[in-house]
């Protein structure tokens, strides 16, 4: 085992842990807005980690340049669709999670 | 188990859960995105299975230009679904039940996955495509050889019968303009969502750039004229989304459009008639250099998957126009 | 280590399935879309390493292209109704 395998190895660990960790907040917040916040961050981190990890792993330039570019779109376009929701939701009226509701019930 | 047989078997699950989402989605829009969905997870299985033109096809056919097609026409129209008639639950569960096991029967028929013995090995043609492709093309990818060369007088009756669609979906749409219609070059959403434009005006050339790569490496890796052609038509669609109808016109009109989607069939048809004219059969590439055939193989076949990806580029951007067009508004 | 991560991402991908079929709002089901989208290219740029060709990784961007443009479009349809 080299240490560039090593090291890709933590990498994808924590990329995994990353979307894994994304996913369940996803489904576990309370309201739409901090299911935005488990979704754009988790998932561009995640992402960019795994990305990262195959990089070292990759056999050949032309490879190693596609994933660069793809771990790049993902870091833009990500966050980017996240925020253009939430401004949208926000817009539209849905209602921000309060601690008294959940008391409530 | 391995990894790739958990894998098919959750993608399989998944593919059952959306499908039953699907159904009972009132709202046409979650509808049409959850069918997004399943066309990413169809591309997902085409790639576990190797088929990685098809997958590529899939995804930007069936999990993009589809769902944004849908979801524009969804905004035009009311997007609510009707409740079915109970009357008629029973008669509609029988016809589905019924057609399920008619399939389901029929599949016993099909060969396992990767048996030996299913016409597909056993047959001499795979081999003589599989050989004779590096041979006679000199094209690394089989797929591109296969279908612009081999079979490359089908290809053109795809690229037509898209031709037809997007000329049936102009008829239709395209009407002499009413005024209500008249769309006005105003600066409009000037704060709503600055961030989406800059990112998207950003990425425009570099998607416009990746299409272009797309169409040119088809022949060395997967791609070819009509995932080209459909990224092209993604990244149109992108800018009309964000910078409104009269903005996009003055790069490429509607009049350009409707040229072009004759032009691509254009093309495709007249290198057939070019080989004629210089003594093959249509559409023999072999002509366009007689000392090297294979040389003129990949002439013939870059011309034509330019062709493909000329129409099919402008078939979608047309028809996102043609919705666009007739107003959509709360 | 990569087959883990492939399972990590199948694991991912259930769970933004369950919030878009769950999902309270549009724009629940938006953004879990968005979510099994992103799972998805991770998906196949993890495929390919393991099957040892790399080419899938064309497909890759073309899925997070589309992801976006997608993602784009409804929230543009559905909610920013001026008039295009």
């Amino acid at each position: 085992m080299t240490a560039l395998d090593v090291a890709s190895g933590v990498l994808l660990l924590a990329g995994s842990l990353f979307a894994v960790t994304g996913g369940i907040g996803l489904l576990r917040f309370p309201d739409f807005y901090t299911r935005t916040h488990a979704a754009g961050l988790m998932d561009a981190a995640g992402a960019v980690l795994i990305l990262l990890g195959l990089l070292l792993l990759a056999p050949d330039l032309g490879s190693g340049v596609r994933l660069l570019l793809i771990a790049a779109f993902l870091l833009v376009t990500g966050p980017t669709a996240t925020h253009a929701l939430a401004h949208a939701a926000r817009n539209d009226g849905v209602r921000v999670w309060a601690e008294r509701e959940d008391k409530k019930r | 188990m391995s990894t790739f047989d958990l894998a098919e078997a959750v993608l399989l699950g998944i593919l059952i859960v959306t499908a039953v989402a699907i159904t009972r989605a009132r709202s046409l829009f979650v509808a049409a995105m959850l069918g997004g969905l399943f066309s990413l997870v169809t591309a997902s299985l085409f790639v576990l299975l190797d088929a990685v033109d098809v997958a590529l096809t899939e995804a930007a056919v069936g999990a993009g230009i589809s769902t944004v097609l849908f979801i524009t026409a969804l905004a035009l129209t009311n997007s609510r679904e009707a409740t079915t008639p109970r009357r008629r639950v029973i008669p509609a569960g029988l016809v589905a039940v019924l057609a399920t096991a008619g399939l389901v029967y029929a599949s016993f028929d099909l060969p396992g996955v990767g048996d030996p013995d299913s016409p597909v090995q056993t047959h001499p043609i795979t081999d003589t495509y599989l050989r004779e492709s590096q041979e006679d093309l000199h094209v690394p990818n089989t797929v591109t050889g296969v279908l612009a060369s081999y079979r490359g007088y089908d290809t053109l009756g795809e690229v037509v019968v898209i031709f037809t669609a997007g000329i049936g979906v102009l008829l239709l749409m395209l009407g002499p303009r009413r005024p209500a219609d008249e769309v006005k070059d105003r600066a409009y959403l000037q704060t709503e969502y600055r961030v989406l434009r800059v990112v998207s005006k950003t990425l425009m050339p570099f998607i416009l750039l990746f299409a272009l790569y797309v169409l040119l490496h088809g022949e060395y890796s997967p791609g070819g004229g009509f995932q080209a052609g459909v990224i092209f038509g993604a990244g149109f669609i992108l800018y009309t989304l964000m910078f409104g109808l009269a903005a996009v016109q003055r790069v490429l009109p509607m009049r350009t459009l409707v040229v072009l989607v004759a032009v691509g069939v254009l093309i495709y048809a007249g290198v057939g008639v070019a080989t004629m004219a210089l003594g093959g059969g249509f559409l023999d590439y072999n002509e366009f250099n007689p000392g090297n055939p294979s040389g003129g193989q990949v002439a013939g076949i870059l011309l034509i998957e330019v062709g493909v990806g000329v129409t099919v580029a402008a078939v979608m951007v047309a028809m996102f126009y043609s919705l666009v067009r007739r107003g959509v508004r709360r | 280590m990569l087959s883990a991560a492939l399972v990590a991402i199948l694991v991912a991908m259930v769970l933004a399935l369950a919030r878009a079929v769950v999902g309270r709002h549009l724009y629940d089901r938006i953004l879990a879309i968005n979510v099994f989208g992103t799972k998805t290219v991770l998906f196949i740029a993890v495929v390919g390493f393991l099957t040892g060709r790399p080419d899938f990784l064309d497909v890759a961007l073309v899925y997070a292209l589309i992801n976006f443009v997608s993602t784009v479009a409804v929230l543009r349809l559905s909610h920013y109704r001026e008039a295009m």
